[in-house]
């Protein structure tokens, strides 16, 4: 079975489910029947994100909105110990002045190092290359937060109550970017990347975000990422990263 | 039970108020941590840059220092030295409360220490971390296994007591490689990735636990009876020397070879001379906890009181040596864009605040305050004191 | 629910010395006032039958948990999500009522068995009420040529 073809039939099983909660004991047979085909993610995709810093603009933070807004990050007035799934930086070249500006996040890498330092095996890749926390198994022990190379991971310093359904998070765990798997797997993108490439209203729409599948060659990304020069952040570390930057 | 080993007999007011006051510190300890554990992090100083405070370096400064406190057991076991023999017990006995203060600590930070069990029960063997949570229960056993043969009849003969001897030996050599590893495993912070961290925390536990172990010997020998001897105090002065002496070389290398590389010239600038706390903490631990007491023991008849304050100042400078490295190394910026000046963003570009705050400094001191009270009352049921010099030249 | 716990290996143990206790304590709650009233569900059965329920929703709820956190299978019959879905109550206001709050689903059970649950530290205790969640989210057709940067020239 292909993935797509995997992947329709988990969508379709997940409207189902939504039915069998509406009217429950109505078509609960069928609907048994049909989940025993839910399949888990495989490795036959990998979902990356290609980052045009061109179209990225300096005064933009839409990105880091949508994000805070999908999975309830709110603040604290404590910046310092508030969570930071995805944050805004620009760059001065030193000897050029060439200015930069471009979103940081967990880059999903393929050899992450939080994966590796993880004492009980709560940070972990999925098959599909997203890099995430199981908090049922996390410690807290923060060893994660140290060795990941791009500060991407926040650590919950505090009771939290306002969870979303799909995003939980609590105190005493670490957090980081999902690439918003609750979505992916329900066959739409990361909200990072739809108020990138939505116009008009407060959001820019720069569409300086590209996501999909790097192992899929006719993936708009993979044939972005064939046609023109992109590079890894830390590429000496040779963590074979799935979030990629343009015009860097 | 052989003869050459007693247990603690109280004898000194003194005593009652070191009791006193380490209960106190343990209990106000213990109300931090839960206090840390009720409101969340955000009551202590750390944040999600700097995650591993001063609760961290306690408990490293702890656990380094346990593995070094056996140095006596096995001067005695392993290296055949016969005037340590009486001390031996209270070596590994040390060794073990320190090492369960540190790890008291260290979990008590945990974001949810609730789940320990979770780290026993869920083993990710590629981490360091991992390694290190064998490696500190291995260590309790095998110290906890030297002290029974220590009072096993016949053990010695057979053999069994420098086994276990060389066995704990060993096992401490790699502990302390895995508790530099921690960090010299870690490829993402120009401060921490170096293979030079695994000897530099051997020494550094040699150091720290000869000389915790040579003060614990000495407060207990005002209040037991007098047991250190001028060889053997004369052997511990020499002996610490040797140790502060391979801490100041593996520094050296380790920040010339860091500065050598330009990839790493700018962590080096910092901590030697732009990161204001940390260079200060840097310079004080190189002098006053490494010159300093070099000279204090070196110098000719160190009597007990020079050995003491030297090896105060040992700990003192191990304890500030490791708050540089742990929290130093965080402080500094991720190099996540060389030749790029960076703004914005998580306080990217921008060397990392961190002040412990009251609670985690009491949580830090409770656990040494907790393994010091375990000393104290493994002591009084277990038979592992050095008898008073009076009574060892009357028998 | 409370914080975390405060150190483990205490708690461990005082859990086998008050275990004991507290059954006595419990059972004879029981006797006193019976088993607590829980609030029904929205449909006329669950996704099991009750005494399954009771006995092994634990395991269900462990059991689906990894599957969705490690291999993102989502919107199974035991979610904890479609749980919550179906057993929250509204106030007065017609807002939804925590489902650990006292008295409700979650709480007056738990509490009557004396067991502690830990999942609402983390885990919404609410049903999503925001537009973009709260009924089957919208699907899109899946594009060959992946998601978003479709503006791109």
């Amino acid at each position: 079975m292909t993935a797509p073809a995997n992947r329709k039939r988990r969508k379709l099983l997940a409207a189902a489910a939504s039915t069998v909660a509406a009217a429950p004991g109505l078509r609960l047979m069928e609907w048994a029947a049909a989940q025993s085909d839910a399949q888990p993610v495989t490795a036959a995709t990998r979902w990356g994100l290609l980052i045009d810093t061109d179209k990225c603009a300096v005064d933009c933070d839409a990105c880091v909105r949508a994000c805070n807004d999908e999975h309830g990050l709110t603040g604290t007035g404590r910046p310092e110990t508030d969570a930071q799934w995805i944050r805004k930086v620009t760059l001065t070249d030193e000897h050029s002045g060439r200015v930069t500006s471009l979103p940081v996040l967990c880059q999903h890498c393929e050899q992450p190092p939080c994966v590796d330092v993880c004492p009980t095996g709560a940070s972990f890749r999925r098959e599909d290359g997203v890099v995430l926390v199981d908090k049922h198994t996390c410690i807290g022990c923060r060893y994660c937060v140290i060795a990941c190379p791009y500060q991407a991971r926040s650590f919950v310093h505090e009771n939290l109550t306002a969870q979303k359904p799909y995003s939980p998070r609590g105190k005493g765990t670490v957090e980081g970017c999902t690439l918003c798997v609750h979505r992916i797997d329900e066959e739409r993108a990361p909200a990072c990347v739809e108020v990138c490439n939505s116009g008009g209203g407060d959001d820019c729409g720069n569409g300086a975000l590209l996501f999909g599948d790097l192992n899929d060659p006719q993936s708009a990304i993979a044939r972005r990422l064939k046609s023109a020069p992109s590079r890894q952040l830390r590429a000496d570390l040779d963590l074979n990263t799935g979030v990629r930057y343009e015009n860097l | 039970m052989p003869a050459h080993f007693h247990q603690l007999k109280i004898t000194a007011p003194e005593y009652r108020a070191a009791l006193a006051v380490l209960l106190a510190l343990a209990a106000l300890g213990y109300a931090a941590a839960h206090y840390m554990d009720a409101g969340g992090h955000h009551i202590t100083g750390m944040n999600n840059r700097v995650v591993w405070g001063i609760p961290h370096v306690f408990a490293l400064a702890l656990i380094l220092a346990a593995s070094g406190a056996l140095n006596v057991a096995s001067l005695s076991s392993v290296f055949g030295l016969d005037e340590y023999q009486p001390l031996a017990g209270l070596s590994a006995l040390l060794a073990i409360v320190l090492l369960v203060g540190g790890l008291l600590v260290l979990v008590l930070d945990l974001g949810r220490p609730d789940r320990l069990i979770v780290a026993l029960t869920h083993y990710n063997f590629k981490s360091v971390f991992a390694w290190n949570i064998l490696l500190y229960t291995g260590f309790i056993a095998l110290a906890v296994g030297y002290l029974y043969v220590l009072v096993e009849p016949g053990a010695r003969r057979a053999g069994r007591v420098r086994a276990a001897g060389m066995l704990s030996l060993l096992w401490r050599l790699v502990l302390t490689s895995g508790s530099g590893a921690i960090f010299g495993f870690v490829v993402a912070r120009p401060m921490y990735h170096a293979a030079v961290m695994a000897p530099l925390f051997i020494a550094l536990s040699l150091a720290l636990g000869g000389a915790a172990f040579q003060l614990v010997a000495a407060a207990l020998a005002r209040w037991h009876g007098d047991y250190l001897d001028e060889s053997v105090l004369a052997r511990q002065a020499r002996l610490l020397a040797w140790f502060v002496a391979a801490v100041l070389l593996l520094t050296a290398i380790f920040h010339l070879t860091h500065g050598y590389a330009a990839e790493r010239r700018a962590v080096e600038r910092f901590i030697l001379m732009r990161g204001g706390v940390y260079t200060a903490l840097f310079w004080a631990q190189a002098g006053l906890g490494g010159a300093l007491p070099l000279a204090l023991l070196l110098a000719p008849a160190p009597g007990v009181r020079r050995l003491c304050a030297a090896a105060a100042l040992v700990v003192l400078g191990g304890f500030a040596h490791l708050y540089v490295i742990i929290i130093g190394g965080q402080a500094f910026p991720l190099p996540i864009f060389p030749g790029k000046t960076v703004t914005g963003g998580f306080y990217d570009g921008e060397v990392a605040a961190y002040a412990p705050s009251l609670p985690e400094f009491l949580l830090g001191l409770g656990g040494v305050a907790a393994a010091l009270l375990l000393l104290l009352a493994a002591l009084r049921v277990l038979p592992f004191m050095p008898p008073p010099r009076r009574a060892r030249q009357r028998g | 629910m409370s914080g975390g716990g405060f150190f483990a290996i205490p708690r461990i143990i005082s859990a086998a010395i008050f275990a004991p206790v507290l059954a006595a304590v419990v059972s004879v709650n029981a006797l006193a006032d019976g088993p607590p009233k829980l609030p029904r569900g929205k449909g006329a059965t669950c996704v099991e039958p009750l005494d399954v329920m009771r006995r092994n929703h634990m395991d269900f709820l462990n059991h689906e948990r990894d599957l969705t956190v490690r291999g993102g299978i989502r919107g199974r019959k035991h979610s904890l999500v479609g749980c919550i879905a179906c057993h929250a109550q509204r106030d007065g206001h017609g807002d939804f009522i925590r489902i650990d709050a006292p008295g409700q689903f979650c709480h007056a059970c738990h509490e009557f068995t004396g067991v502690k649950m830990d999942c609402f530290e983390c885990h919404a205790a609410v049903p999503d009420t925001s537009a973009s969640h709260a009924a089957a989210p919208p699907f899109v057709p899946p594009r060959r040529g992946g998601y978003g940067g479709e503006t791109r020239p």
